[in-house]
C-alpha cells in the first residue's frame, strides 16, 4: 500500500491509499484526479496521463523504457526532466508518500 | 423534477461521457443502464492480456463500480432496453419499465459477426470475442495443444493467434480475401504480420474461403473449405468483423446509414438523442464513416457530456487505435481511406518498421510497427497538416522530430 499524493495547480491536492500493483493512471482515475484521462488503458498509445514528479521522488518511480521516453513527446503539457506517464509507474510500499504533480492544458 | 440524462449501453463511450460530466460539475442526474452484469469495461484487453490470464476482471472496469456510486450516477446493469419512444422522452425496457429522459445518449456499441447455422455457427466449440462472457466461457479451452481455427484474418483474429501461440495451441488462420488485414491496411503492413504470425508458428490461409464447419453430437470436428480440403479443429473463433447496434435506433425513426447517423455535435436526427461509439457514424471528408475504436467511444462520449454542459465543441478527433501481438506493438493514427500510394519508413531494428498512407501529395495515416517515434511524431506531422514528400519519410535519416515542429 502506497499513499499517493497528486497535486493541482491550483493548489488543491487529493490524496489516496493504493493497493501495490496498480499503477498509478489507474489510481488517479479511481480518485478523480482532473486531466489523468488514460485512453488507452495503460499500453502507452495515448500520453494522456502525464504527471510530474516530486524531484525528490523521481528516481524511486523507476527506469523509462524507449516506448514511454518517445510517448512523452506527445503529452498535451511539455514534458519536463521530471515527466513520466502514470500508467508507468506501479505502486509499492517504496513509494508510500509520493507527490505527483498534475499538468493542466490551455 | 427534470428527467434524468438516459445513457444505454455501457461501454467506453457511456464511461468516457460519466468521467466528462462528473468532471465538469454537471449537476445534471445521470442513469446508466447497460445489458451486461459489469460496470464499463474496457475491450482491447479482452483479446489480449484478459484472454491470456494476465489481468484481473476488476482491472479491466474502466472506473471501479463504486467510483459511479460514489458520484451519484444511477446504475441499471442486467438490462435491456427494447424502444425508445421520442415523443414521449421515455424508453421501454424488456421487463416493461418506462424509464423517461430529458436527453439520452446511445452507446449501444456493435455486435461480432457470427456464421450462419447452415454453416455450422452453432456448433459446441465455435465463439466470438466481445465481451467479458465470451472470454470467460473459451478461456478455460485455450489449452497446449489444442487445435484451433480462426476464421477471419483482422486485428482479433491476429491478436487472439498470437495469446492461442503463447499457450502453445496449434493455430490455422482463414482468411478469404487475398491477404489478411485487407479490408483495414496496404499490402505492407498485411505483409509484415504474415510474417510476423507465420515466424510464431501460425498456418495463415488466405484466399481461403469457408464452406462449412462440421461437427459431431453437436460438438465441433472441424472445418470444410470450398477447395474441399479438410481443417480439424477442436475450436473456431469467427472474427469477421462487427456490425452496429443500431435496432434501437431505426425502429425509434432516428437516420440510419452505416451506423446511427450523428453530427458534429454527435446528436441523431432527433435532437434530444445523441449516439457515441461503435454504433454511430458521421461524415469526415466528404465520407460517411463508422470506428470501432476506443479513441473514437471515448472522445465522442466526451464530446456529448462537454455539449451537455454547455460547450461549443465539435467532433474533430484524429483517429488512433492500437494493437499488441507477441512483441509487436502496433499504433496507427489517422484514416488511410482514399489513399493511392504508401511509403515504407524503415526502423531501428528488423521487426520495426512504419507505413505511410498518402492520397497524392497528402499524409493521411501511419500503421507504425515497434516504431513509437514514427506514431507519435507522425501524429504531430498529421495534426499540423504537414505532408512531408516520401523521400523525406522513407529515408531512416530525417529527423521526425523536426519535421513535426515544421522544421
Amino acid at each position: 500500500m502506497a499513499t499517493i499524493t497528486w497535486k493541482m495547480e491550483d493548489g488543491s491536492e487529493i490524496a489516496a491509499d493504493v493497493k501495490n500493483g496498480l499503477n498509478l493512471m489507474e489510481a488517479a482515475t479511481a480518485n478523480n484526479v482532473p486531466h489523468i484521462e488514460g485512453e488507452c488503458g495503460g499500453c502507452l498509445s495515448c500520453a494522456t496521463c502525464h504527471v510530474f514528479v516530486d524531484p525528490q521522488w523521481f528516481a524511486k518511480t523507476g527506469e523509462i523504457d524507449d516506448i514511454e521516453d518517445t510517448m512523452l513527446e506527445m503529452t498535451d503539457v511539455e514534458r519536463e526532466d521530471n515527466s513520466r506517464l502514470s500508467c508507468q509507474i506501479i505502486a509499492s510500499d517504496e513509494l508510500d508518500g509520493l507527490v505527483l504533480y498534475v499538468p493542466e492544458p490551455e | 423534477m427534470t428527467a434524468p440524462i438516459v445513457i444505454v449501453g455501457a461501454g467506453q463511450a457511456a464511461a468516457s461521457f460519466i468521467a466528462r460530466h462528473v468532471a465538469l460539475s454537471n449537476p445534471r442526474s445521470v442513469l446508466l443502464i447497460g445489458e451486461e452484469p459489469h460496470p464499463p469495461y474496457q475491450r482491447p484487453p479482452l483479446s489480449k492480456k484478459y484472454l491470456l490470464g494476465e489481468l484481473e476482471r476488476e482491472r479491466l472496469f474502466i472506473r471501479p463500480l463504486e467510483w459511479y456510486r460514489e458520484q451519484n450516477i444511477g446504475l441499471r446493469f442486467d438490462t435491456r432496453v427494447d424502444a425508445i419512444e421520442p415523443d414521449q422522452h421515455r424508453v421501454l425496457t424488456a421487463s416493461g419499465e418506462s424509464i423517461a429522459y430529458d436527453k439520452l445518449l446511445l452507446c449501444t456499441g456493435s455486435s461480432a459477426r457470427r456464421l450462419p447455422d447452415a454453416m455450422g455457427g452453432s456448433l459446441d466449440g465455435v465463439f466470438t470475442l466481445r465481451s467479458i462472457a465470451d472470454i470467460d466461457n473459451v478461456a478455460s479451452q485455450f489449452q497446449a495443444g489444442r487445435k484451433l481455427l480462426i476464421v477471419g484474418g483482422g486485428y482479433i483474429g491476429l491478436e487472439a493467434a498470437a495469446v492461442a501461440r503463447k499457450l502453445g495451441l496449434e493455430v490455422t488462420l482463414l482468411e478469404m480475401a487475398e491477404r489478411i488485414l485487407q479490408r483495414v491496411a496496404a499490402a505492407a503492413t498485411s505483409d509484415y504480420f504474415r510474417e510476423l504470425h507465420q515466424g510464431h508458428g501460425v498456418q495463415i490461409h488466405e484466399s481461403a474461403r469457408l464452406a462449412r464447419l462440421f461437427g459431431e453430437n453437436g460438438k465441433l470436428r472441424g472445418a470444410e473449405l470450398e477447395s474441399g480440403a479438410i481443417i480439424d479443429a477442436d475450436l473456431v473463433l469467427v472474427g469477421i468483423g462487427a456490425s452496429p447496434n443500431i435496432e434501437l435506433a431505426q425502429a425509434a425513426g432516428l437516420a440510419c446509414d452505416i451506423g446511427i447517423r450523428v453530427n458534429d455535435f454527435c446528436q441523431t436526427s432527433d435532437p434530444d438523442i445523441y449516439a457515441a461509439g461503435d454504433c454511430s457514424c458521421f461524415t469526415r471528408n466528404g465520407q460517411t464513416i463508422r470506428l470501432e475504436s476506443v479513441q473514437n467511444a471515448a472522445d465522442q462520449g466526451d464530446l456529448v457530456a462537454r455539449r451537455l454542459a454547455g460547450e461549443d465543441v465539435r467532433y474533430t478527433a484524429l483517429p488512433w487505435f492500437w494493437s499488441d501481438q507477441y512483441d509487436c506493438k502496433l499504433q496507427i493514427v489517422g484514416l488511410n481511406q482514399g489513399h493511392n500510394h504508401t511509403v515504407i519508413r524503415p526502423g531501428a531494428g528488423a521487426a520495426s518498421r512504419s507505413i505511410w498512407y498518402y492520397r497524392d501529395d497528402e499524409l493521411l495515416a501511419i500503421d507504425a510497427m515497434n516504431e513509437p517515434k514514427s506514431y507519435a511524431f507522425g501524429r504531430k506531422i498529421i495534426e499540423a497538416g504537414i505532408s512531408p514528400t516520401p523521400r523525406l519519410v522513407a529515408d531512416p535519416m530525417t529527423d521526425l522530430k523536426a519535421l513535426a515542429m515544421g522544421k
